[in-house]
């Protein structure tokens, strides 16, 4: 499996990502710069976290309108998978490419800490080696990760099964005190419509191996791995 | 020309740094201080002279990166 790591300005999460993926797929990433025009054919795009052209404006606004992303976005259109991670999630929703915004978190304060989120689907190249409701441990940190979309929006994420990830307790019950950042009906992490494209606020690439405190990331890169090679 | 744009959030939005304001506000001991919203005011000077055609520039901008029509609003003031 090819894959490419966009790198913005301020991404932080990068490495992380150049990591997980040379160690779960056998091959380094490209690792393409915010202004290169094109990058060659990969298999899956990955968007990184971090806090591009230091949040100005908007979390992700300005890097959705960095040259590379015209060419994601075209990508993307052909169906090439992209996996947008934190500030990698705002990106993909400021350049429209998965619907709704990422707002300051409700508490106002940045979150940095492990957080359990239920998987609300395995049909998705993404979540495939997850089993349906398994709950999985993952770090957030971040500023912007309170989700919102409009109820019609949301209904119509729900009845299409684009919810990814919802927040919940260690036992797998999505409730308010699983909420880090008060995200609208607890939703971490959505997809496209064709599923091809995802975005996440939690960080899969920071627990892909026992040394970094956990493995419950790993599995998407495997999944991803299976679908794609 | 110069153009003023305020961004700010839809209502029904939460605005918790429009909260934080409101209850240092209380703290200070201001009363009578109901909601607070918190926005942005961005001042663009434009080589454009005629104004019809300056807002409808900043229209653009704002519809393309300057405000989030998901969660905020915006509002167009044109200084000749």
């Amino acid at each position: 499996m090819r894959s490419a790591v966009i790198v913005f300005p301020a991404s932080n999460c990068d490495r992380d990502a150049e990591t997980a993926l040379r160690d779960i797929t056998g091959r380094a990433p490209h690792m393409v710069w915010h202004a290169e025009g094109t990058f060659p054919e990969v298999d899956l795009i990955v968007l990184p976290g971090g806090f591009s052209y230091g949040d100005y404006l908007r979390a992700g606004a300005m890097a959705a309108h960095s040259p590379v992303m015209r060419e994601v976005v075209a990508r993307a259109g052909r169906g090439v998978p992209v996996l947008g991670i934190c500030n990698g999630f705002q990106v993909l929703c400021e350049a429209g490419l998965l619907p709704g915004a990422l707002m300051r978190n409700a508490s106002l304060k940045f979150v940095g800490r492990d957080v359990h989120v239920r998987v609300e689907t395995s049909q998705s190249l993404f979540t495939s080696r997850y089993a349906n409701g398994a709950v999985a441990r993952m770090p957030v940190a971040h500023g912007d990760g309170n989700y919102y979309a409009d109820d019609a929006t949301l209904d119509r994420l729900e009845e299409r099964g684009q919810v990814a990830f919802r927040y919940c307790t260690p036992d797998g019950a999505v409730v308010e005190a699983g909420n880090p950042n008060g995200a609208r009906r607890n939703i971490a992490g959505i997809f496209n419509e064709t599923k091809t494209v995802l975005g996440l606020m939690p960080h899969p690439e920071r627990v892909c191996d026992p040394l970094l405190g956990g493995t419950d990331g790993r599995a998407m890169f495997e999944g991803l791995v299976e679908a794609l090679t | 020309m110069k153009a003023r744009v305020h961004v700010t959030l839809k209502q029904g939005v939460l605005d918790p740094q429009g909260t934080a304001i409101q209850g240092a506000l209380a703290h200070l001991g201001f009363e009578g201080v109901g909601d607070v919203r918190q926005g942005k005011l961005i001042e663009i000077d434009l080589q454009e002279s005629d104004p019809a055609r300056g807002r409808a520039q900043v229209e653009e901008m704002c519809r393309r990166l300057l405000a989030n029509t998901v969660i905020e609003n915006y509002a167009i003031e044109v200084m000749s």
